[in-house]
């Protein structure tokens, strides 16, 4: 017994085998879409790797890439198909082709599905990468001599510029770490050898921020350094001052973009194969 | 005797109106083009208003957006004439249009070419405007409280972190004022008062102490620190960035106003030898095309004295 039998004449046949044709070609357009959205996500998380300690995960890009090159050329192979198919002699041709093919659709239809699926799934690993790499990002920020890392300074201030942000989790990521390199510090200042006596393994601490976290919507002019006292700066309370430098953490702001373009590259990816 | 003339046959009249319809679609893409330069330096000048002083500046993308929307509409109709031209019939109702519409895309062809003379011609007012508009920018970076004034900050930080800037000229223009609002000094403190009087009118300038003082930071030397500050003055980073735009945008309204001329020329031609080949009588056989009727180097034939 066949499943979900149709009926069709020669003129509804001609019809569908060209709405059918018509499809194939918008999914080719589509597959190009695709492939040009996975290059875009492969682009960005490129520039974003330093952040993420160059450890990111290219399996969504890449995969993306793959779907959209196979989606281009399977449905252009398809297009032909239906359009030799008004023919019957042309379609003679096709015929002992047509089993495999559509077979192959089916297994490139589950792939989309998969992919779409791993666009969502793959925000956590992401995530993760963001909090791992960010960290080690704010520990090199001093190690501009250090080769492999010199630009680790201008790459974090530049990200912290743009996506709004300050720190790891917050500002204070910047107060547990050493990030004026030792070549800038006078050792044979007393208040600066201290403040490095001060802790267990010797690192120059303070409450302050690099310029890069300051807010520029800001009435006053940045206060970047000696944050957490108030007595330090006319008329200035730690505690309320909210527009002086940026609220949030990187890793927030860095996950909401990623998310946000994962997001939306899963929704117009999962969308075609539904209607392949 | 006419100026330019050439002969058509109505092969080459029919090829000529096929040119012409494709030349006339690609001008109305490049008006398009033109229109959308047009609106994109308006936005970016309206971007940065703020930061200009009043000057005359708003007539260049306004002028190219009205050029963009004209070419579309002149060479629409230019299309639509050269595809009808193929057919006699259809000719006969464009008759009488023709002539006043090749005048008014000679008239048209003008202006695209004063317009794009006006986009090379906007360097200067350019710099005089942005001159002073970075001036009093700088000068009221600090007045974050007074209306109409309380973004200007923001918008300054954001252009030196966005053109890697610093100061109009450079940055020794932030030495000169106090960029300080005076809500944010405190003025029971000894230091604050002796900068404050140390000057003629009362302002809380620094800076061209503790940049200039190499003691004052270590291993530091002011006068070979290159990467610290940026270097480049706003007035430059600013004028090179419109200058750059309006150079292309330039570019491509000359590269309008050779294809309108293209165009005019062509459909000219075909006016002529269509015209002429309906004064012979049959529009099927060759007839001349001209530019003028009465070219420059005509004398009129001389008057035989009649035998007597």
């Amino acid at each position: 017994m066949p499943f979900m039998p149709v009926k069709f004449n020669l003129q509804k046949r001609v019809k569908l085998a060209q709405g059918l044709w018509m499809i194939y070609w918008l999914s080719v357009i589509v597959g190009i879409l695709i492939f040009s959205l996975g290059l875009f996500f492969k682009v960005e998380l490129r520039k974003r790797s330093e952040m993420m300690d160059n450890n990111e995960s290219h399996l969504v890009p890449n995969l993306l890439i793959l779907v959209g090159l196979l989606a281009g050329g399977v449905s252009a192979f398809g297009g032909k198909v239906c359009h030799d198919s008004l023919d019957p002699v042309k379609f003679a041709k096709w015929k002992p082709m047509l089993k495999p093919y559509l077979l192959l659709c089916c297994g490139f239809n589950v792939l989309m599905l998969f992919t779409a699926l791993l666009c969502f799934l793959m925000q956590f690993a992401v995530y993760l990468t963001l909090a791992e790499g960010l960290k080690n990002s704010i520990k090199f920020y001093k190690d501009t001599d250090t080769p492999g890392r010199c630009f680790m300074k201008r790459t974090l201030d530049m990200t912290q510029i743009e996506f709004r942000c300050c720190g790891n989790n917050n500002f204070r990521d910047w107060f547990e770490v050493q990030w004026i390199s030792n070549r800038y510090l006078d050792m044979s200042n007393d208040l600066v050898k201290d403040r490095v006596l001060s802790n267990v393994e010797g690192k120059y601490l303070m409450d302050s921020v690099p310029f890069s976290c300051c807010n520029p919507g800001s009435p006053r002019p940045c206060i970047q350094h000696h944050l957490t006292n108030n007595t330090a700066h006319y008329d200035y309370d730690h505690r309320i001052e909210e527009l002086n430098i940026w609220s949030r953490g990187c890793r927030e702001a860095l996950f909401a973009y990623f998310s946000s373009m994962m997001n939306s590259i899963g929704a117009s990816s999962s969308s075609p194969s539904c209607w392949r | 005797m006419a100026f330019l003339k050439l002969t058509f046959s109505k092969n080459k009249r029919d090829k000529l109106a096929q040119v012409l319809w494709i030349l006339n679609w690609v001008s109305v893409v490049t008006g398009i083009l033109l229109f959308s330069m047009g609106l994109f330096l308006k936005v970016e000048i309206n971007k940065r208003v703020e930061l200009m002083a009043e000057r005359d500046i708003q007539y260049v993308p306004n002028m190219l957006i009205a050029v963009g929307l004209i070419a579309c509409a002149i060479n629409f109709l230019g299309g639509k004439i050269c595809y009808d031209c193929v057919d006699t019939t259809k000719f006969l109702r464009w008759k009488l249009i023709l002539l006043p519409y090749i005048m008014c895309t000679f008239f048209f062809t003008f202006c695209v070419l004063v317009g794009a003379l006006m986009c090379y011609s906007m360097h200067g007012e350019l710099e005089e405007s942005l001159n002073l508009g970075l001036t009093e920018a700088i000068r009221f970076y600090k007045d974050t409280d007074t209306p109409g004034r309380c973004f200007l900050k923001r918008t300054v930080d954001l252009l030196q972190i966005e053109f890697k800037c610093c100061g109009n000229t450079g940055y020794k223009d932030w030495f000169q004022i106090q960029w300080i609002s005076n809500r944010y000094l405190d003025m029971s403190k000894k230091d604050v008062l002796d900068r404050l009087r140390s000057n003629v009118q009362g302002k809380y300038l620094m800076d061209g102490q503790q940049i200039s003082n190499n003691s004052a930071h270590f291993n530091y030397e002011h006068q070979t620190e290159e990467l610290n500050l940026w270097m480049k003055g706003c007035r430059q980073a600013l004028l090179e960035y419109y200058t750059h735009i309006v150079q292309s945008i330039g570019l491509t309204v000359l590269i309008t106003w050779l294809f309108e001329l293209s165009v005019l020329t062509g459909v000219r031609y075909l006016q002529t030898s269509l015209e002429n080949g309906l004064r012979q009588g049959d529009l099927n056989s060759e007839s001349d095309g001209w530019l003028l009727e009465n070219g420059p180097d005509n004398v009129p034939p001389k008057q035989i004295p009649e035998a007597s």
